[in-house]
């Protein structure tokens, strides 16, 4: 479209002050942290990343948030299907508390899960003589990070299941299949894109996460430190050279699950099947 | 008789839903039962509980307490602080949200998808990863520590630091609940009314924010919650100094860290009201644009 038959005013005024308010706020900031990092010479850059204390947190981040983000995919999808499909008393309140994890402020969240945890909190209590510790540990971090990436799976694949055309199943379940296999076969499908982006974003936000998982962590070199805290921890120490050498790989991390996650948006905007 | 049954089959399909109401789409009462039961558990344990647990902790040890604890000078400074953060937080980013909807959804130009990925991308970074970025500029060894320590302004460990560092994290929500809807809705309406003579601003305040207004809300709505919620980026540049540089998801902190659990249990439950009046609000608002959709389909 060019200028002469553009009708609406305002266009290099939006831009003009979206790009500026972009840099000044988000852009020129981020660059800070590459620019800090490509300063240092790279053996001592190495030293920091590579060392065995933060290579233990990229371990427990990475694999307490896959096993979380594995974790929601299979019960948040339990829990959208008896949103979308049944009816039961409270479900309007279910769904709504479903986005508690976004509203509620991440320290708070933090707290409550540590005393609902602790060997004398409401269910650490009873876990407690099976011999399960999941307070101060890195069972602790995994709670939290199922608490944090539940949102994601169902809100992604909530629209896709209330759209899906029931026409589908009919047609399945004429042509002779089971209804297992009509759910497996027909139903399934269809939300795997949707089921996969919201595992990559309860991914992506496991990996960043810090106020909820602190506290429950207990914070254990080697055991319990996720890759945030040792931000903080170089940051108190002083050591400015540090903490910018593990956030750049953070930000690097960054930028690559949000390359796969918007490819994976595409795929469920290209895949929503059309009603028949 | 037939009457009846279609009287019962109607009152059947009522108070089940259009799934449950279809023999093709409808799972047996055992598999329906143990979903039930299994999702039900799961949402029990990981989410209902933790926000009981906040109220019961804040009220264990009687009003009394609570109210000693929501009343105390640091308290009162914290709340004020993360008030204020909000304040000037939220309506940034609500100007940058309108500006850049209006540019991404009502022009055509190179990059625009590549636009909306880069205001996604606080998302994307961790909260620590924020507040590191501003303490790299404007800390005492940043890119203007030296420049901002002549002048003897303070911006890390210091208010403005505190709110830089909401501004961030909250950047993409309005600007991302807008970007779709308005490009869902084209730009006829707006063209029209420019055509008909409308100045710019005019058909902005009279077409424009009428159609969008429901979405707007969402997005402050939501804003607002991160906003007074941020508790790590928050943390990198606070300093932690008490009745100065403490938000309430800071102040928080430093009582539990001193073992005073009840009054950081009330601090939280404040924080806790917020979330649950942020979803009600939530709630109300798709209501509304869910009947203003139903209206449109209808006339």
């Amino acid at each position: 479209m060019s200028g002469a038959n553009r009708v609406l005013p305002g266009f290099g005024l939006s831009l003009g002050y979206t790009l500026a308010y972009l840099s000044l706020i988000v852009l020129i900031p981020l660059s800070a942290v590459f620019v800090k990092a490509a300063a240092m010479d790279f053996e001592r850059f190495w030293s920091v990343v590579a060392s065995e204390r933060v290579v233990a947190t990229y371990k427990l981040s990475f694999g307490m948030s896959l096993l979380a983000a594995s974790i929601n995919v299979v019960f948040g999808l339990l829990l959208t299907w008896a949103i979308v499909r049944y009816s039961f008393p409270g479900k309007k309140i279910v769904d709504a508390l479903i986005d508690l994890p976004f509203a509620l402020p991440t320290a708070v969240a933090g707290i409550a899960l540590t005393a609902l945890y602790a060997p004398n909190g409401w269910i650490g209590q009873i876990l407690e003589p099976l011999g399960i510790k999941i307070a101060f540990g890195p069972y602790g971090v995994l709670v939290a990070l199922i608490f944090i990436g539940l949102p994601f799976v169902v809100r992604t694949v909530q629209p896709i299941l209330e759209d899906f055309d029931a026409g589908f199943e009919e047609a399945a379940a004429s042509l002779g299949a089971t209804r297992w296999q009509t759910v497996r076969r027909v139903v399934f499908p269809a939300l795997l894109p949707a089921l996969l982006t919201g595992f990559a974003l309860a991914f992506a936000r496991g990996v960043g996460e810090y106020g909820s998982v602190i506290f429950i962590a207990g914070n254990i070199p080697f055991v319990s430190e996720i890759t945030p805290l040792m931000i903080i921890t170089r940051l108190e120490e002083f050591d400015y050279q540090g903490a910018t050498a593990i956030a750049s790989v953070m930000l690097v991390i960054s930028f690559v699950l949000l390359l796969v996650i918007n490819l994976l948006q595409g795929w469920v905007a290209r895949s929503t099947p059309r009603a028949i | 008789m037939s009457g009846a049954t279609s009287q019962l089959a109607a009152h059947l399909s009522s108070s089940l839903n259009r799934f449950e109401g279809r023999l093709a789409t409808r799972d047996s009462g055992l598999v329906k039962t143990a979903v039930l039961a299994v999702s039900l558990a799961f949402f029990a344990v990981f989410i209902f509980l933790p926000l009981v647990l906040v109220f019961a902790e804040a009220f264990r040890k009687g009003w009394d307490t609570y109210i000693a604890a929501l009343a105390d000078p640091d308290a009162v400074s914290a709340i004020r602080l993360t008030l204020l953060a909000a304040a000037i937080a939220v309506p940034l980013n609500l100007v940058f949200g309108i500006s850049a909807a209006w540019a991404i959804a009502r022009f055509e130009f190179r990059g625009r998808q590549f636009l909306i990925t880069l205001i996604d991308l606080p998302f994307s970074v961790s909260p620590v990863v924020a507040g590191l970025v501003y303490v790299l500029i404007f800390g005492a060894h940043g890119w203007f520590g030296s420049w901002l320590q002549a002048y003897d302004i303070d911006i890390i460990f210091a208010v403005p630091g505190i709110v830089l560092a909401t501004i961030f994290v909250t950047f993409p929500f309005v600007a991302r609940e807008l970007i779709p809807l308005m490009q869902s809705q084209g730009r006829e309406e707006e063209e029209a009314a420019i055509i008909l003579g409308a100045s710019g601003w005019q058909t902005f305040w009279r077409v424009t924010l009428p159609n969008v207004k429901w979405a707007l809300l969402y997005g402050v709505i939501l804003c607002n919650a991160r906003a007074m919620g941020e508790f790590g980026a928050v943390s990198v540049v606070s300093g932690h100094i008490r009745g100065e540089t403490n938000t309430m998801p800071l102040h928080v902190e430093i009582l539990y860290n001193e073992y005073q659990f009840a009054a950081a249990f009330a601090v939280a439950s404040l924080l806790a009201l917020l979330a649950l009046v942020t979803l009600a609000l939530k709630a109300y608002v798709e209501w509304q644009a869910a009947r203003n959709v139903a209206k449109d389909s209808e006339g």
